[in-house]
């Protein structure tokens, strides 16, 4: 590790002051993607503000619509014990990881992160949630830009995510046998209004919705309704785990599981 | 497992270099460093490795890292420290394995083996570590025969340098290789002729021994129809048909796979190495230090990195004596203390090891009995020992070990004319052959046909390794063995890309086994045919899981493609579920 000042602000807006001077400064959530960056030295701010210490993006609640409310700050343990209002995400929080990611790891980090293998950002597309930041409010739609990268600006801190609670949902994460990240993760949600299928850990473009399978079990919600559809593995993430071909073969899988099991 | 670490230290006012490394083998890197590299002479060099975390061979060659430090340390005249960080292990710790081999297996119109043939490409990576060439020669050419009795066996190696990371020995060193080709080959035959692989196995077994195999080495003893019996037993063969229409129903393909394992280890006697080309002796030194109290210090040149040699080398003194154990302290893994041993390596601590010390021990006791019969004025042929005491045969004579031996260190009554005092001694042992254990494994395995992922559902071993001192040592030797054969066949395997990148550098993308990938184990070892030709008639257990179980793994895995309809007769390893969904896409 090379020497960086650490800041531990105990508001948002301090935090945000903190990252707006002019040192080159990084929000620091759990660190649990941040630091080993910093050990290889891929990333070398001069300083790092730890969001660890802000109550306000702390707790899961529930907001008048019935909405469930996380703060940006709230691990993947207390997602997985605390949100059980919408159970296939506490599900997706408790199969991050292992406990000693899950004690620190964040999901304003993931979120912050958008690792194109990463669990959070398909339960966020999926369930069209709201990314809540310092300034404003961002659309899951919006949100992800890609492999890393956001429609965060620099120093913009996500202190809320804001989930709709679907009427019926489930992720199927079939592992990476090496880092236990999704090598294929399917976020399937059921709301009135229609279906949302997000897919991670497959597209070399990072997290995407599949248009086709969100009208066929719009329409009729049940495995069935998958037959025949497939997804092209050319544009598909291809590597020493599996071919772009296999990958588009584990959505369709584990979109079938996923509406099986919701 | 633990990344390696070394330290270097220089002593001005002696001139004495001392090397803290975590090696299996410090008197060997003693020797190798000292003499053909920094040019310290051995009197002037310590190495010490105390109990290192873990080994599996890549802690046995000497490293780079081990010379500069302690070349820094003189030239700084202050100790110089290098830690081995997880990503450097990748890319500087030999690797294992690597060999892509040819083999044909003939057989006559009844299925008996006729003959066996390997073309092996083995590579070497960039260049050679330090006993990179023996593990597909010697350790891998000899292994050929198996458990058969195939009259002829042509075995070709080429050693190969590319652009990757050292490859050296790991956990079984060459004999997993030559288990894997022979076991799969066999399962490959008994698909095309349609016949059971069990059966065909147990058709063209060795029955008799000691057998010279065409391979340039003798088996001195083995039952093979015994572990395949108790293998039979274990693995529930008769259930196999329902828990196949459980998976079934359940929308999963099953597939049992069996294997044999023989392997040459207790490495190795030291003229049969040498002409074989190996440069160095094989033998196992030890010293056995009495004090004057009746207390031991077993000072072994075999080295502990997990395998418990303080319990079971314990155990084996104490019993000779008829003490308790805690009377025994083993010491180990620091030239300064230890006389010149060879390290552990090769399942070769007890079966060579342990025998050294035997053969010490025995000194000690010859001695004992000398004093012990002068202390209670009787002819020394008729002294027996037996629980710690020292007695008359056919009187009620008797005296302690502690007795004997505080005589020995205050010598007022005591024949100074006959014997020395003191009670230490010393023993080299050669052994006269390698020991050969072998083995029966069965694994049963679930394979989910949209995803290609494999589940070990059953494992079993069977294992002749001789007699046994310490059970509960063995079973976990076998256990960590199996998890590592476990993580070979289905898991583990280093990638690069087109330029020579190494793209398994970390944890993220190298696949390790853990609890969950692998089942509880069925293990046993009750076949035991004791080894003929060392004073324990041990065999040595610590890599026969690792060398017996990647076959039955991969039979199982093929067993369960064919099963479920698809025209499979081989997948390379590692079993990953691409690969596998890849061979069902056909
Ligand atoms: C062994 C291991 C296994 C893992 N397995 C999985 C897995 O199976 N699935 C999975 O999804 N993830 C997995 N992860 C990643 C884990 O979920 C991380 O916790 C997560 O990616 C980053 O969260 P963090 O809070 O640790 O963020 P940090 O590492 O602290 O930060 C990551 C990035 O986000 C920024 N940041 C942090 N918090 C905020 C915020 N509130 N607002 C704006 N920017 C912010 C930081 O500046 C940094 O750029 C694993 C990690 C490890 C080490």
């Amino acid at each position: 590790m090379y020497t960086f000042d650490i800041e531990r602000p105990s508001t948002v807006g301090d935090a945000v002051k903190l990252l707006s001077d002019s040192t080159e400064s990084q929000p620091l959530g759990g660190g649990q993607t941040l630091i080993p960056t910093l050990k290889q030295r891929l990333a070398m701010p001069d300083r790092l503000v730890s969001l660890g210490g802000i109550t306000e993006i702390q707790g899961i609640s529930q907001d008048d619509g019935g909405a469930l409310c996380i703060g940006g700050g709230v691990t993947h343990a207390d997602v997985a014990a605390g949100a059980g209002a919408y159970a296939a995400l506490a599900g997706l929080a408790g199969k991050i990881g292992d406990p000693a990611v899950r004690n620190r790891g964040t999901i304003g980090g993931s979120l912050a992160n958008n690792d194109p293998s990463a669990c959070y950002p398909s339960a966020v597309l999926a369930s069209g949630a709201t990314v809540v930041t310092n300034t404003r409010e961002i659309a899951a739609d919006d949100f992800f830009d890609g492999l890393f990268t956001t429609a965060l600006e620099e120093g913009e801190i996500i202190t809320e995510v804001r989930f709709a609670v679907p009427q019926k949902a489930a992720y199927m994460k079939f592992e990476q046998p090496a880092s236990r990240f999704a090598l294929v993760g399917v976020f399937v949600a059921k709301y009135a209004d229609g279906v949302r299928v997000a897919v991670t850990g497959a597209s070399e473009g990072g997290v995407f919705r599949w248009a086709e399978a969100e009208a066929a079990l719009s329409t009729n919600f049940a495995a069935s309704a998958l037959d025949g559809l497939s997804l092209d593995g050319s544009g598909m993430i291809s590597d020493l785990h599996g071919s772009g071909d296999y990958r588009a073969h584990l959505v369709a899988v584990m979109t079938r599981r996923a509406v099986e099991a919701a | 497992m633990e990344p390696r670490v070394a330290v270097g230290d220089y002593n001005r006012s002696t001139g004495d270099s001392t090397l803290y490394t975590t090696s299996q083998n410090p008197h060997v890197i003693r020797l190798l460093m000292g003499a053909f590299v920094l040019g310290i002479p051995e009197h002037k060099l310590r190495v010490v490795a105390p109990d290192v975390g873990g080994g599996f061979g890549s802690k046995i060659f000497h490293y780079a890292e081990e010379a500069l430090c302690t070349f820094a340390a003189k030239a700084l005249n202050r100790p110089v420290k290098w830690t081995c960080s997880r990503s450097e292990a990748f890319i500087s710790d030999a690797h294992g394995r690597d060999h892509v081999t040819k083999i044909d297996l003939a057989l006559d119109a009844d299925n008996n083996f006729t003959a066996v043939r390997t073309e092996t490409y083995a590579n070497m990576g960039a260049y050679l570590s330090t006993f990179a060439p023996s593990v597909p020669t010697w350790l891998h050419g000899t292994l050929m025969a198996g458990n058969y009795k195939t009259p002829l066996v042509y075995v070709n190696v080429k050693a190969v340098f590319t652009n990757t990371v050292p490859v050296d020995a790991y956990r079984g060193a060459g004999r997993p290789e030559a288990t894997y080709q022979l076991e799969r080959v066999i399962d490959k035959a008994a698909i095309e002729l349609g016949v059971d692989p069990i059966a065909l196995r147990r058709q063209n077994f060795i029955t008799e021994f000691p057998y010279a195999t065409p391979v340039a080495v003798e088996y001195d003893t083995g039952d093979y129809v015994a572990t395949m019996d108790k293998l039979e037993e274990m693995a529930d063969l008769s259930g196999f048909e329902a828990r196949l229409a459980e998976s079934q129903a359940k929308g999963k393909l099953r597939g049992l796979g069996v294997n044999c394992y023989i392997e040459a280890c207790g490495i190795a006697p030291s003229n049969l190495v040498g002409q074989l080309g190996a440069r160095a002796g094989l033998y196992e030194s030890a010293t056995v230090r009495v004090n004057a109290t009746g207390g031991l210090v077993v000072m072994t040149g075999s080295h502990s990195h997990g395998q418990g040699h303080e319990t079971s080398f314990a155990q084996v003194v104490a019993d000779m004596i008829g003490i308790d154990e805690n009377m025994v302290e083993i010491v180990h893994g620091d030239t300064a203390n230890t006389p010149m041993g060879m390290g552990t390596y090769g399942s070769r601590s007890l079966a060579v090891g342990g025998s050294a010390m035997v053969r010490a021990t025995e000194k000690i006791i010859a001695k004992a009995r000398k004093i012990a019969a002068h202390l209670m004025e009787a002819a020394e042929a008729d002294i027996e020992l037996k629980d710690g005491q020292f007695s008359v045969a056919g009187t009620d004579k008797s005296v302690a070990w502690g007795d004997v031996t505080l005589a020995a260190y205050v010598p007022h009554n005591y024949p100074l004319e006959e014997i020395e005092p003191g009670l230490e001694e010393t023993a080299f042992y050669d052994p006269a052959n390698f020991t050969y254990p072998s083995g029966a494994y069965a694994c049963e395995v679930e394979v989910d046909p949209d995803t290609g992922k494999v589940t070990i559902e059953r494992f079993s071993a069977a294992d002749d390794f001789g007699n046994i001192v310490n059970p509960m040592i063995v079973s976990g030797q076998v256990h960590g063995g199996l998890a590592q054969g476990i993580g070979q066949a289905l898991l583990e395997g280093c990638g690069y890309d087109e330029n020579g990148q190494l793209l398994t550098g970390s944890f993220m993308d190298y696949a390790m086994p853990r609890a969950s990938d692998v089942p509880f184990y069925s293990v046993d070892h009750s076949c035991q045919t004791p080894c003929t030709h060392n004073p324990l008639g041990v065999k040595g257990c610590g890599e026969a899981g690792a060398i017996g179980s990647p076959p039955s793994v991969v039979n199982a895995v093929v067993d369960a493609l064919r099963r479920g309809g698809h025209d499979v007769t081989h997948v390379d390893m590692p079993l990953s579920p691409s690969r596998v969904w890849s061979a069902m896409q056909g």
